[in-house]
């Protein structure tokens, strides 16, 4: 079915840096400018930003909200104030996994949520559906692009003060004015920032001429894997819930929400399986849809270019889920030998 | 670094982005400029066993980047005599100099004639302009 796919206000400025674009969640987005493993590389050492417009936003407004996303998140919103983030679960009535996004409180009585681009809708009418007199929740997603610039240079790199992960700030950078969310998924120190859709050019202007690398969605990829960070349609579904995916730490089951019952009964008889992280030991990518001998399943894969081997995340039966168990993995045909490991994959130890 | 883009006349084409650089009864084959432009940088070739045998218009290998796995088509076939270690240790060399360091394996044919039906560097360019 031909469909036609958004593009996010940079597409032009990707374009002209020689980008290749490709369809991703209904968007036309950048896979690669130079290449992923440089980008990759950048992000590790140094600086590196990403275009994540097709992102959605959520403003959920009124003295109910608060009400509303604690009947529907994961994670107990009450453990954050005003500046404050979250990452957290939209669960469904069987503990599934809707959508995994970060909650900002933006002030008393309101919050925004910035989702996968690929659920944007479905979350956005999983709570309108739910709202309570009191609770306004609106699409705010085509007033907003996004970057996420990223690596152990960042903050410094745009001039920004220190900050603790998961605080936000209203910013500047070079004459734009932005929210600057201590948040990100590369595993590295850095921020996303937040910006009205008419500023996103003069915004991602500045931050390469403050010498961040442009980045695409294929480095992206690579850094969210080798940080073990799971992506939303892959390692979690609606179909998985947050106890197999090791995501408990961010499910509050002493609070009711939606599916809280049934992840208290997964999480008291033991999940039947468990995502984990594994290395291969023989040359070989994993790929998602591969099957792991014994009962599992590579949920996603790549080639790690931080450790220059396969890797990825799979799910397995518990009993064959500890750390260092070695797994046989079917890749086309071939049994390739990969290894469980402690996540993250890969963590940078030296201070750049 | 990545190659320029390049279609050397004195090689031979086969239309799924495989080239043969025949030498007397042996044949030297590897991956097109295109190919391996399409798929970025390669991090994994999955090589065929020394002695094997592959058939023209079957895949012999697999050549991988970060993101895509694509089969390598044969464009003759034959015997490997040789594999090329160097692309399976670094396989960036594939992007760096496909028709020279990058090259996959050395066949010895089976049926030279087969060669007669493989396309010439202007032909192959028109696969290309068409893809």
């Amino acid at each position: 079915m031909a469909q036609t796919l958004q593009r996010t206000p940079l597409h032009d400025l990707h374009v002209a840096l020689g980008a290749r674009m490709v369809p991703f969640a209904g968007w036309e987005m950048p896979v690669q400018y130079e290449g992923v493993i440089s980008e990759h590389k950048a992000v590790r050492t140094d600086c590196g930003v990403f275009d994540v417009s097709h992102m959605g936003e959520l403003d959920v407004e009124g003295p109910r909200s608060n009400e509303l996303l604690q009947a529907t998140l994961s994670n107990n919103l009450d453990k954050v104030a005003p500046g404050g983030a979250q990452y957290t679960l939209l669960t469904n009535e069987r503990g599934g996994i809707v959508d995994d996004l970060i909650a900002y409180q933006l002030e008393e009585f309101r919050y925004l949520l910035i989702v996968n681009a690929a659920n944007r809708e479905a979350d956005f009418r999983w709570l309108k559906e739910r709202e309570l007199p009191g609770s306004d929740v609106r699409d705010v997603s085509d007033q907003y692009a996004l970057l996420a610039v990223q690596g152990p240079r960042a903050i410094e790199r745009l001039g920004l003060p220190e900050a603790r992960p998961f605080t936000f700030a209203e910013g500047e950078i070079d004459g734009v004015t932005c929210m600057v969310n201590r948040t990100g998924y590369t595993g590295e120190d850095g921020c996303e920032l937040l910006v009205m859709t008419d500023d996103a050019t003069a915004l991602w202007e500045r931050v390469l001429d403050r010498g961040a690398v442009p980045c695409g969605l294929g480095a992206r990829d690579t850094l969210r894997l080798e940080a073990c960070y799971p992506l939303h349609g892959q390692d979690i579904t609606p179909e998985t819930d947050p106890i197999s995916a090791e995501l408990g730490w961010c499910c509050d089951l002493d609070k009711e929400f939606s599916g809280a019952q049934e992840l208290r009964e997964i999480k008291a008889r033991g999940p039947r399986r468990r995502l984990v992280p594994f290395v291969m030991e023989e040359k070989a990518i994993p790929r998602t849809g591969m099957t792991i001998e014994g009962g599992g399943e590579v949920t996603s894969g790549t080639h790690s270019p931080m450790l220059d081997r396969g890797i990825g995340l799979g799910y397995m039966p518990t009993a064959a889920a500890e750390v260092g168990t070695e797994l046989t993995i079917d890749v086309r045909g071939r049994p390739r030998r990969a290894r469980i490991v402690k996540k993250p994959i890969y963590q940078r130890k030296e201070p750049v | 670094m990545a190659a320029a883009e390049s279609y050397p006349s004195d090689l031979k084409y086969h239309r799924e982005h495989d080239w043969a650089r025949i030498e007397g009864d042996e044949a030297v084959l590897g991956i097109t400029w295109f190919a391996q432009d399409a798929l970025g940088e390669l991090v994994h070739y999955e090589a065929p066993d020394d002695g094997s045998t592959v058939t023209k218009d079957q895949p012999y290998g697999e050549v991988e980047s970060v993101k895509a796995v694509s089969d390598v088509i044969a464009p003759l076939s034959g015997e490997v005599l040789e594999v090329n270690g160097k692309v399976v240790d670094e396989p960036e060399t594939v992007n760096e100099d496909p028709y020279g360091e990058g090259w996959l394996i050395r066949l010895r044919m089976s049926d030279p004639s087969e060669a007669d039906s493989l396309l010439d560097a202007e032909a192959y360019k028109q696969v290309v302009a068409d893809s």
